[in-house]
């Protein structure tokens, strides 16, 4: 049912007070995200004495970083109506490249490798793509797909073994600060920063929501849909394969069996930003409340001393509740 | 013609309060053969009403047309009928018992079944499955007997002539086949009134032909059938008796023995058009855009089509008549088999809409939330999104610029929205369209084609639309109308062609044309 214009609606008072509370949901539903993260923050400053330290607010960031990189790619593709599942092999095999190329007696050095690390996941980013968009494989397939084969190609490379003994220099991606800020959350304001500009401001951005929103539309209006549907896979393969050095660099080892179940936790940081799972409809910046939502959550149940099994039980009924009110503001727009 | 009606039932009525009371009643007779009735039937929608007065008087073993053109309120009628609507008014009985149906499960179980415009089978079940979706016959009250299935769907099409193997998968045939064993399904659950609205829209003559022997032996066993039908030829060929709505009003009811063509297409369109209200004869300029040799398969064939500078174009035609399909080839959206398009007398290839949009061409399409919005996005991108290049240097967009182009559009079409920034589903139909016709003229187009630009939306919109059309084409530009509703493709072109089954059944000039011309070249 569509909505007459308000100047109508305000001419009695019963319609002018529903209008409000109508404005009322629009806000709550728009802002609401916003809300629980205050709403958790103030809680658990006052819960636990720790939590609103600088270090702990910056052990939060660290940790949430890996997950808030690969999520802004994952907006990218949800946005799309699509899904990618095959990110934490894509992290996987990486950091085990990068890992390999910065170890020995004559390291590479650590930008040349984690950029290496960079194209590996562009270049299965690219596989998954043209497999959705020229193939019209459903995104959900060819991306499970891809999740056992880049894993098993991880395995074949790094021959099941982790990487020990990474480059001192090379450690500093995920170990080191600048002006007291640990690196891995620069790299994340940097992505997320790129992101956001890209989504909001440039030509590209607006074809991504609008080829979620209705691609026979964008398509009539003169949109290669087809390539902004390859494009967002490799943006997502991209960041993938940037996240893997990362973490590699954070656990000073280069694990095949790294980043595994990622996907599901950056899928749930878009989701519980508000991202709609039917695409058009969200912002990088949702995703990032929904990260740190997460990142929060684990940080303050942590804190409590409540056990790490009830944090899952915790995370997935937020994703739930999340999706449930993105039903109910579909329904009533 | 049906046995056991009498020659009074036969001759010209008109359905009047004091029949249907008698009905009521329960009077015997000649009334007890009547399966259906419906008197006063009233329904508006928010406030705006679709239907003042729908009659019907349905004997058994008859073969009704219910007629009328576009927003005659057939639909709501029907919707009504069956329950998938309720009615604000009016009385309607079922073989004498007065029904208020309140979902189409409680009519099925009076018997009454409606076979609607949307099919909706099950492509990846095989077709004697799909018959008997929801009760299929069991072996041991748990397992499916799919012998039984199939044995009894054979004979089922054996019965109604139709030659589908019950064993071959829905996605595996013509769409004609699919709505012959929709309608056999519906057939088969043995109802005593059936519904069809627009059958044949979709289908072919020979699909047809079956459809009719169905029908006649339907008839034969009591079966009453009210059939909803735009092809004036599908009517005289099948059915009985008539009801013509006009304007959600009844307007006369009799028996098809007693009425001829003419006066059956001028019931049904109504008072004809004044000669003011058609566009002024202007002399026909230099061809601006030239379509030849358009064919695919079965949806067109042969279509050779130009336009002027200045000039409207309609193309009108019914349901599956081709001209959605021609014009969306045209414009690159679908594909062709063959066809070469023309603009400015240098041949251009267009093979994608963004080839088409690069020719000066845009189109607002048949359907604004399916194919032409983005709905969930906002006015402001909904209106730059062909032109947005325009507005960006290195893929940055300029968004003062966009804005200004935005806002200038929004004024030009005084589209009603509280802000450029709100997502486009909140706005009206009429306002979401005109969003549409922005985008469109926001590319500069120099030939626009309009896919039935005023479905839905309200009379001030229409008149938006239909005056945009006008200076449009004053400025030098082509346009192709593509309407189903024949006063507006009338008032509004220059030069008319008519679509029947794929092909272009003929030309008129809107200037000379009359409505009942159109209506019989495109039936």
């Amino acid at each position: 049912m569509s909505t007459p214009d308000a100047s109508v609606e305000a001419r009695t008072p019963r319609f002018a007070a529903r209008a409000r509370w109508r404005a009322v949901g629009r806000f709550i539903s728009g802002y609401g995200i916003v809300l629980s993260l205050i709403i958790m923050v103030v809680f658990l400053s006052f819960a636990s004495e720790s939590f609103l330290s600088v270090i702990n607010l910056m052990n939060i960031l660290r940790q949430v970083s890996i997950n808030g990189i690969m999520a802004m790619g994952m907006t990218f593709v949800i946005l799309t109506a699509g899904i990618d599942l095959s990110i934490g092999s894509t992290l996987a095999i990486a950091g085990v490249v990068t890992g390999g190329l910065v170890v020995g007696d004559h390291p590479q050095s650590p930008v040349l490798a984690t950029l290496a690390g960079v194209l590996i996941g562009v270049l299965f980013g690219s596989i998954n793509g043209a497999l959705i968009a020229r193939c019209r494989v459903p995104p959900f397939v060819a991306t499970l797909g891809m999740m056992s084969m880049a894993r098993g190609a991880t395995l074949l490379y790094s021959g099941g073994r982790p990487t020990p003994e990474l480059s001192a220099n090379f450690l500093f991606l995920g170990q080191g600060f600048l002006l007291g800020i640990p690196f891995p959350v620069i790299v994340f304001a940097a992505v997320f920063l790129f992101s956001w500009i890209v989504l909001r401001f440039t030509v590209y951005g607006r074809w991504v929501y609008a080829v979620g929103g209705n691609p026979r539309s964008a398509k009539t209006s003169g949109v290669n849909t087809n390539a902004v549907v390859f494009s967002v896979y490799v943006v997502m393969g991209a960041l993938a394969g940037l996240a893997g050095p990362i973490l590699a660099a954070r656990t000073t080892t280069a694990l095949p069996q790294a980043g595994l179940g990622y996907e599901l936790d950056a899928i749930a940081a878009v989701v519980i930003g508000g991202t709609s799972l039917t695409g058009g409809v969200g912002s990088v910046a949702n995703t990032l409340i929904g990260t740190l939502i997460i990142g929060v959550m684990n940080n303050g149940l942590d804190l409590m001393g409540v056990s790490s099994y009830y944090q899952q039980i915790v995370k997935g009924a937020i994703i739930v509740l999340a999706v449930l009110i993105d039903q109910s503001r579909q329904k009533n727009p | 013609m049906p046995i056991g009606l009498s020659g009074k039932a036969l001759g010209f009525t008109v359905a009047g309060e004091a029949d249907i009371e008698s009905d009521r009643l329960g009077a015997v007779g000649a009334a007890s053969d009547i399966l259906l009735s419906a008197a006063g039937v009233a329904k508006s929608y928010s406030g705006v009403p679709a239907l003042f007065d729908g009659r019907i008087k349905l004997r058994r073993g008859s073969v009704h047309a219910l007629c009328g053109g576009n927003g005659a309120g057939k639909s709501t009628f029907l919707n009504i009928l069956v329950g998938l609507q309720q009615a604000d008014a009016g009385t309607v009985l079922c073989k004498g018992r007065a029904v208020h149906y309140a979902s189409p499960a409680e009519a099925f179980a009076d018997g009454v079944a409606i076979i609607t415009q949307e099919l909706s089978p099950v492509l990846d079940m095989t077709v004697a499955e799909n018959v008997h979706l929801g009760r299929e016959p069991r072996r041991a009250s748990w397992f499916v007997d799919r012998q039984r299935m199939i044995s009894a769907t054979r004979s089922l099409f054996e019965r109604l002539r139709m030659d589908v193997d019950p064993k071959a998968r829905m996605r595996s045939l013509s769409v004609g086949q699919i709505q012959l064993v929709e309608i056999a399904k519906a057939i088969d659950r043995e109802g005593e009134i059936l519904i069809m609205d627009e059958p044949t829209s979709a289908i072919g003559e020979r699909e047809t032909d079956i459809l009719f022997e169905a029908i006649r032996s339907l008839q034969k066993h009591g079966v009453g059938i009210i059939y909803v039908s735009h092809r004036i030829g599908d009517i005289f060929s099948i059915a009985d008796s008539y009801t013509v709505f006009r304007d959600g009003r009844f307007v006369e009811t009799g028996a098809v023995a007693n009425i001829d063509r003419p006066r059956l297409i001028s019931l049904i369109v109504g008072r004809s058009l004044s000669d003011h209200e058609k566009r002024p004869v202007t002399p026909r300029g230099e061809v601006m855009l030239a379509a030849k040799g358009f064919c695919r398969g079965h949806a067109f064939r042969d279509i050779n089509i130009d336009v002027a500078r200045g000039e409207i174009v309609g193309l009108y035609g019914l349901l599956g008549s081709g001209r959605s399909e021609f014009v969306n080839a045209l414009y690159g959206s679908e594909p062709k088999d063959s066809g070469e398009v023309f603009v400015e007398g240098r041949r251009v290839d267009i093979r994608t809409p963004a080839d088409a949009l690069r020719c000066g061409m845009a189109i607002v399409t048949e359907d604004r939330k399916e194919t032409g919005l983005v709905l969930t996005s906002s006015v402001r991108t909904n209106i730059s999104i062909a032109t947005i290049r325009r507005f960006s240097r290195f893929g940055a967009i300029d968004g003062r610029r966009e804005v200004a182009a935005v806002d200038r559009q929004i004024a030009h079409f005084a589209i009603k929205a509280s802000s450029r920034e709100v997502p486009v589903m909140r706005l009206s139909g009429g306002n979401q369209q005109k969003v549409v016709f922005a985008r469109c003229v926001e590319t500069a187009p120099r030939i626009l084609i309009c896919d039935e630009p005023t479905r839905g939306i309200d009379e001030g919109a229409k008149r938006d639309v239909y005056a945009f059309l006008a200076s449009f084409a004053a400025a030098g530009n082509a346009v192709l109308l593509i309407s189903s509703e024949v006063m507006e493709i009338l008032a509004n072109a220059d030069r008319i062609i008519v679509f029947r089954r794929g092909r272009i059944a003929g030309e008129v000039r809107a200037s000379t044309a009359t409505q009942q011309a159109l209506v019989h070249l495109a039936g």
